[in-house]
């Protein structure tokens, strides 16, 4: 393995834990923007206490590896950067309004009560963004950005390939939205009819995105084939994987066991990232980038090693202790239910 | 409008605006632990319950600053993707070191906020001391990046390719310790006149509580020290900008000659077509002798660098201006405001000072604004100095105007909900004393 190779796999390593985590906050959005019937408010302040200590630190997942992808691979993240102009400014301006949005009600509401139209600015943008970041991935993945030198542009194929890129969009949405709603089975742990709440939830969003993710398997087919090949080539044991997961995680959300549905849907949502991964490894942006061609000078990439490894020394026992703190046996969100019955 | 006005625009917007969070993101976790250390050490509730009200106000101007910190990272790319092309390379290492920074602070952030009741008192404010550093840490890493672009240093180009980066000579380049230092005392002049400004504002409507008292007084300990040190701090930037980027330095002064024996122009508009500064107060042979200690000495003018290369001498010596006028009146306040102190052994509660002290933190926030429109529209038309020029860098893409106009309405509604969540925050705790 190239230094190169292993920067990519940490690189898609931050994505996975971006997704995982963040994904979850996306979709704790999405529920908040979806919350009926009589526990509506409780439903939203279980959200509000799942995210609070966490959102933040989740979200630099996604600048670290932006950060990497111009540190040690600068011609493919500029490639990107003009040819998914679009879709990462709409997806940038949801992540801000998503979390200021947050912190002005979670700040603010026990002082001065709820503050208006911040509210449904929290969940719109929490739909917004994840589902462009879905559409940034699924152009790439399908082979849509054409880069020539500076000249980069995005080229769909066919009607089929915009559909298989709106279908990513929404498949995305649905992994954000079925991850909240099993770690909010977690969190709810101690309120039977909140947690069956969720539950409902999380099996409408394992259905939705088992449909989103079969319809993109035929959509790409159609019109991404080299997100296709990818994926049932050097990609299609980690597809397999998800295939044979994506039922179990069902039956765990069914069965009610929080923990073990937790465990298995971000499993779904690292096997889906993976088979995409290893599937087009080594391309970056195909077919003109890979690893190896856009990599920097050796020098950045050594001192990007040397910086990763010392920081992750610093951040992992920092990571271990906020989510021992908030998420270990007795979780914030279970506390805020106890002591401020909705 | 072309896309490299465009681009500039939104990116000095993005800029202009996270910094004022990004500075609060520096400064005031040190206020919060020393006076969640005073609370206690001495075991004293007004100190311990400043803490707890400051710590609900930083919530919502992380957050704020985390996002609009986003938004920078993203722009970097979907606004300059050929300077990125170019520079990523050399500028990643300290970015990344700044991520890991920036990691740290919003996970013992996390642990601050949320953590008053879960952690032992002692356990919570050891949480604070992570957030002051790697506050600090995150600023210093991301200053070396533009001293980079000011003093590009440690890689070869071979036809526009950059072949091998020595990252260390990159990050630690020439112009890193002046920029670096100058620009972390002066989040925490920012933060210190904000916070004395907040509670000053609150003594003039008559609360003149323990609380206020004190609030005023961390504020201002806090801006008399990072005054001090910046103009210190400022002086050598000056002076290494007088040897490292001449044209800079003269467009600072607006000096379009050559000149041995140079005088010092405070204030003024310096004007194209008579070649000199028009209105200015001039001190014969001033700037000679700031520069270089020399009443002699030779300062470059505009003239040495063709037109094509020159900053703006408006933009850039009115912002100089600015910046150190603002900053010698903080500082003099500062002396003023211990001075009194001192002497009547107790916080100044006089109107007129209070008054002015209410203006202080905007005014130390314009100042450091201006600080970096010297940097930025000093270094013009480069983006990386003497290497690539800005109107070759911007993104060739269809669409930024609409992207400017969804930026700027998108800050202008945070800044209106953040200040007023801030008013009635402050507000609400009033009546519920």
């Amino acid at each position: 393995m190239t230094e190169a190779e292993a920067i990519g796999a940490i690189l898609w390593l931050s994505l996975t834990a971006y997704a995982v985590l963040a994904g979850a906050d996306f979709g704790g959005g999405v529920w908040d923007l979806f919350a009926t019937g009589p526990r509506q408010a409780a439903q939203r302040q279980a959200i509000a206490a799942a995210m609070g200590p966490v959102w933040e630190a989740n979200h630099v997942w996604l600048i670290f590896m932006i950060v990497g992808l111009f540190t040690c691979f600068p011609p493919a993240f500029a490639a990107l950067a003009v040819g998914l102009f679009a879709p990462f400014t709409i997806a940038l301006m949801g992540i801000v309004l998503r979390g200021a949005a947050f912190a002005f009600r979670a700040h603010a509401r026990e002082a001065i009560g709820p503050i208006e139209p911040w509210g449904g600015v929290f969940g719109a943008a929490s739909v917004i963004s994840p589902f462009f970041l879905g559409v940034a991935a699924g152009a790439t993945a399908s082979g849509s950005i054409h880069a020539a030198g500076s000249d980069v542009r995005f080229v769909a194929d066919s009607p089929w390939t915009v559909a298989f890129i709106a279908d990513v969009g929404l498949f995305a949405v649905a992994l954000c939205a079925y991850l909240a709603a099993t770690y909010l089975m977690v969190e709810t742990d101690v309120n039977a009819d909140l947690q069956a709440d969720f539950r409902n939830r999380a099996a409408a969003a394992a259905i939705a995105s088992g449909v989103l993710g079969l319809a993109g398997l035929i959509l790409a087919y159609v019109g991404a084939r080299p997100a296709f090949d990818s994926l049932t080539g050097r990609g299609l044991p980690l597809l397999v994987l998800a295939l044979v997961n994506g039922p179990l995680a069902l039956l765990a959300v069914w069965r009610s066991e929080p923990r073990l549905a937790r465990v298995a849907v971000a499993a779904q949502v690292t096997f889906v990232l993976w088979a995409l991964a290893v599937g087009q490894w080594p391309y970056l942006v195909r077919p003109t980038y890979t690893l190896d061609s856009a990599a920097a000078p050796a020098g950045t990439l050594t001192g990007f090693l040397i910086v990763a490894g010392a920081g992750m020394l610093l951040l992992l026992p920092s990571l271990y202790l906020l989510f021992r703190v908030f998420k270990g046996r007795n979780p914030a969100s279970v506390e805020a239910d106890r002591t401020k019955p909705a | 409008m072309d896309n490299v006005s465009l681009a500039r625009i939104t990116m000095g917007t993005s800029l202009a605006f996270h910094i004022v969070f990004a500075v609060i993101g520096v400064g005031l976790p040190v206020l919060l632990s020393a006076a969640e250390g005073l609370g206690l050490w001495r075991k004293d509730a007004v100190w311990t319950d400043l803490a707890r009200r400051w710590s609900l106000a930083f919530g919502i101007l992380f957050a704020v600053g985390a996002v609009s910190g986003t938004v920078l990272s993203f722009e970097l790319g979907l606004l300059w993707p050929r300077f990125m092309a170019l520079s990523g390379s050399m500028i990643g290492l300290p970015f990344s070191a700044e991520g890991f920074a920036f990691f740290l602070e919003a996970i013992f952030l996390g642990l601050y906020l949320y953590g008053w009741n879960r952690l032992s008192p002692l356990a919570h404010w050891l949480t604070s001391i992570p957030i002051a550093i790697s506050g600090a840490a995150s600023a210093l890493f991301v200053v070396m990046t533009n001293a980079w672009m000011n003093h590009p240093a440690g890689f070869e180009l071979v036809n526009g390719q950059v072949t091998k980066v020595d990252p260390l000579a990159a990050a630690f380049n020439a112009a890193t310790p002046t920029e670096d230092v100058h620009m972390l005392v002066s989040a925490y002049v920012c933060t210190g006149f904000l916070v004395a400004s907040a509670y000053a504002a609150g003594m003039l409507r008559g609360r003149l509580d323990a609380a206020h008292r004190r609030g005023l007084a961390a504020g201002m300990t806090m801006g008399v020290a990072a005054i001090a040190l910046a103009g210190v701090t400022g002086d050598s930037s000056a002076r290494f900008v007088y040897t490292d980027q001449p044209a800079k330095f003269a467009a600072m002064e607006g000096l379009y000659r050559t000149l041995h024996g140079a005088p010092l122009h405070i204030g003024g508009i310096p004007l194209e077509s008579q070649q000199r500064v028009v209105f200015g107060l001039e001190i014969p042979r001033g700037l000679s002798l700031l520069a270089a200690f020399d009443p002699n000495a030779e300062v470059k003018g505009l003239n040495e660098v063709p037109a094509a290369d020159r900053p703006n001498p408006i933009l850039v010596h009115l912002s100089f201006d600015t910046m150190v006028g603002l900053g010698t009146l903080l500082g003099i306040l500062a002396l003023v405001f211990w001075g009194v102190a001192w002497r009547g052994r107790a916080i100044p509660t006089v109107r007129p000072l209070l008054m002015v002290l209410a203006l202080a933190g905007p005014a130390a926030v314009i100042a450091m604004e201006a600080g970096w429109f010297v940097t930025e529209f000093g270094r013009q038309p480069w983006v990386v100095y003497g290497i690539l020029r800005t109107a070759q860098a911007a993104t060739p893409v269809q669409g930024l105007f609409i992207s400017l106009l969804a930026f700027l309405l998108i800050y202008l509604a945070l800044a209106v909900t953040t200040a007023r969540l801030l008013l009635l925050l402050a507000e609400r705790r009033r009546r519920a004393e």
